[in-house]
């Protein structure tokens, strides 16, 4: 091996290591959540190193296979709370990114009055942590009749997800070249006709990440879900996994297992959407 | 295929004022080149003939239509933008198709045409690719394909050769005269450079502020400018400007320098020149020849020896002068040079409006 080569090798070793150690930090307490869900004493002493104590797999059948008796029915609690975090998530990502993509459109390309003033208003709706809204986001869907409605929770998740849409898509619409749209109306297009044949995809990338980023706040949002929802039958998942550490009485497996089956939902959405999220977020779309 | 002719045309960004009663007629098929320096307004005007702006005064007539509130797309124009502006989700191809598929040409139809303009412009090879994979020259030419494609009645160039390397732009420079030529339809050119101006143009259209400078054929423009911005913009080097009086010298007219020096006027010139009265004369570097009795004496400071030419800079009394001269044999640093005047403008100092 010439002297360069070794270089090249003992760096990529230490890079390796780095890596390993950072890997390894991140997903500890994601083996530990691991070790728990799988366990079949309760409460484990804590311990070092993550394994399960006398393996079993209750716990997820525990919280899988939920039910509930109303009236006469027996309904699958389980199912229908999953059913509702990916419908709210879903519904939220919809609405939150088919109202931002035209505001952001015309923030991006037009000048208008009040442009600065609403874009004013919009960054300080950021500023407010979500939980200062709960209260009169309750006293407003109590006036609406949509408490404990997935229909509520979508409109309360649209309201904080589309702010930072309008900003996220703005800037992807900033980013691409005006020539573009003018070549393609001087090519025979409306504006209507060069914003959807030729803005959007190239926008589609981060019009992804946008949706992605709805639908994952959406699915992991709390607070608002237990002030709002109070009917098990109407629970998104993050309200049914706090049922499991109640005030009394802590089943810390269950929980964990349960937060391992909410998360695979969203592992899979990331496996599926890596590489557009990948070219999302490392560039602004354009180039050439 | 169309004539162009604008009236009156104006516009202006809130206050700033970048185009002022634009008056301006382009036949059917000529080569139009809007020529100026930066800043001045070119692409803003193509921009409101080709409907991407909004005129804010005037009018705008294609084939004796009026255009003026038409909308891009339905004025049967094409551009090539300075940038390219290829659609960087489409392959050339589709790129090239794009136009024609918007107006619901039948598919063989456009497979033909692309075909027939990629051979045209030898990218054939290229169809398949995504614009991010082609060099600079071959996005040139995807542009300019996309534009050909469409057979439209007007072709617009904003700068096209901008962002090529010098030889290719020679290159293209003459491939566009060609296609043009070749096509027919009316073309309009933006340049701030007027090697482009001078080469391409059949009608060459000078700009400043936001003002037509002056309009003809280039030789026209370049032999008879009709004001110092226009002198003074074309030509390379650039003309020469010294400030005298008209003076008499015979039978004929002359410029008073002072010192005695007078340089005569050719006779057609005569009419408007009322002895006495303060001028500038501009004289072309290359309007100046070698001969030992000629009026002025060029004290030389700097000889720059380009192969075909030197242009040798200097003094004449206080004022800076350059003379251009053939061959590559130049004077030396210090010598003092006889010359004549060949061909002498004049212009008022006030307004510089040319005098004849
Ligand atoms: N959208 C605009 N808003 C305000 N001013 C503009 C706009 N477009 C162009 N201008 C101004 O108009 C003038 C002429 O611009 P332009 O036509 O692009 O010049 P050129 O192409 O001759 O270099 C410039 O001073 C420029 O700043
Ligand atoms: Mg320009």
């Amino acid at each position: 091996m010439n002297p360069m080569r070794r270089r090249r090798a003992i760096e990529s070793a230490l890079v390796h290591v780095a890596l390993v150690i950072g890997v390894a930090f991140a997903l500890y307490p994601v083996a530990w959540v691991a070790a728990l869900a799988f366990s079949g004493t309760p409460a484990p002493e804590p311990q070092v190193m993550p394994w399960p104590q006398q393996p079993t797999t209750a716990h997820f059948e525990e919280v899988v296979g939920a039910t509930a008796t109303i009236g006469d029915d027996s309904v699958w609690l389980f199912g229908r709370q999953l059913a509702n975090s990916l419908v709210v998530a879903l519904a939220t990502a919809t609405v939150g990114v088919l109202i931002a993509i035209p505001a952001a459109y015309a923030l991006a390309r037009f000048d208008f009055l009040g442009k600065r003033s609403g874009v004013g208003v919009l960054l300080a709706t950021q500023m407010f942590p979500a939980v200062a809204s709960a209260i009169p986001l309750y006293l407003v869907l109590e006036a609406l009749g949509l408490l404990n409605t997935r229909t509520g929770l979508v409109l309360c998740y649209a309201s904080t997800a589309v702010p930072f849409a309008i900003f996220q898509l703005r800037a992807a619409f900033e980013a691409i070249p005006v020539d573009l749209e003018e070549a393609a109306m001087v090519d025979g297009a409306t504006r209507v006709g060069a914003f959807v044949r030729v803005v959007l995809p190239i926008a589609r990338p981060a019009i992804a990440v946008t949706a992605l980023f709805a639908f994952m706040s959406a699915y992991n949002e709390f607070i608002l879900a237990a002030t709002l929802l109070d009917d098990s039958r109407m629970f998104t998942l993050p309200v049914m996994l706090q049922h499991y550490v109640g005030e009394y009485d802590a089943k810390w497996e269950a929980f964990a297992a349960g937060a391992l089956v909410v998360s695979l939902p969203v592992m899979a959405l990331f496996y599926v959407a890596q590489r557009h999220l990948v070219a999302g977020l490392a560039s602004g779309g354009v180039k050439g | 295929m169309v004539d162009v002719r604008l009236r009156a045309v104006g516009k202006r960004f809130g206050d700033t004022v970048v185009l002022d009663g634009v008056d301006a007629h382009f036949d059917d098929g000529a080569f139009v080149v809007l020529v100026g320096s930066s800043g001045c307004g070119k692409s803003t005007l193509l921009r409101c003939i080709a409907g991407l702006e909004e005129v804010t005064a005037g009018t705008i007539e294609f084939g004796g239509h009026d255009v003026t509130h038409a909308a891009p797309r339905d004025r049967d124009v094409a551009m090539v933008f300075q940038s390219y502006a290829l659609y960087p989700h489409m392959t050339v191809r589709d790129n090239l198709a794009f136009g024609l598929a918007l107006r619901k040409t039948p598919r063989e139809v456009v497979d033909a045409r692309v075909q027939e303009v990629a051979r045209m412009l030898s990218i054939e090879h290229l169809l398949d690719r995504h614009p991010r994979a082609l060099s600079g020259g071959q996005r040139q030419r995807v542009a300019m394909g996309r534009a050909i494609v469409r057979r439209p009645a007007v072709f617009m160039f904003d700068e096209p050769l901008s962002n090529l390397d010098p030889g290719l732009r020679n290159q293209v420079r003459v491939e566009i005269r060609r296609l043009h030529d070749e096509l027919g339809a009316t073309s309009i050119y933006v340049t701030h450079d007027q090697v482009e101006a001078m080469t391409l143009a059949d009608r060459l259209v000078v700009l400043d502020r936001g003002r037509v400078q002056q309009i003809g054929a280039p030789l026209e423009v370049y032999r008879r400018p009709a004001n110092r911005f226009v002198a003074g913009f074309l030509g390379s080097p650039a003309m020469n400007f010294l400030r005298g009086h008209i003076a008499r010298d015979g039978d004929a007219l002359a410029v008073a320098l002072g010192e005695g020096v007078q340089v005569p006027l050719a006779g057609a010139q005569v009419a408007a020149l009322a002895p006495g009265r303060e001028v500038e004369l501009g004289i072309r570097p290359q309007d100046v020849v070698r001969d030992d009795d000629g009026p002025l004496a060029l004290q030389v400071e700097l000889v720059e020896t380009l192969g075909s030419h030197v242009h040798v800079h200097g003094r004449i009394g206080a004022a800076s002068f350059v003379a251009a001269f053939e061959g590559h044999q130049g004077p030396a640093r210090g010598e003092v040079l006889r010359l004549r005047v060949t061909l002498p403008h004049v212009f008022d100092p006030a307004s510089g409006v040319a005098l004849r």
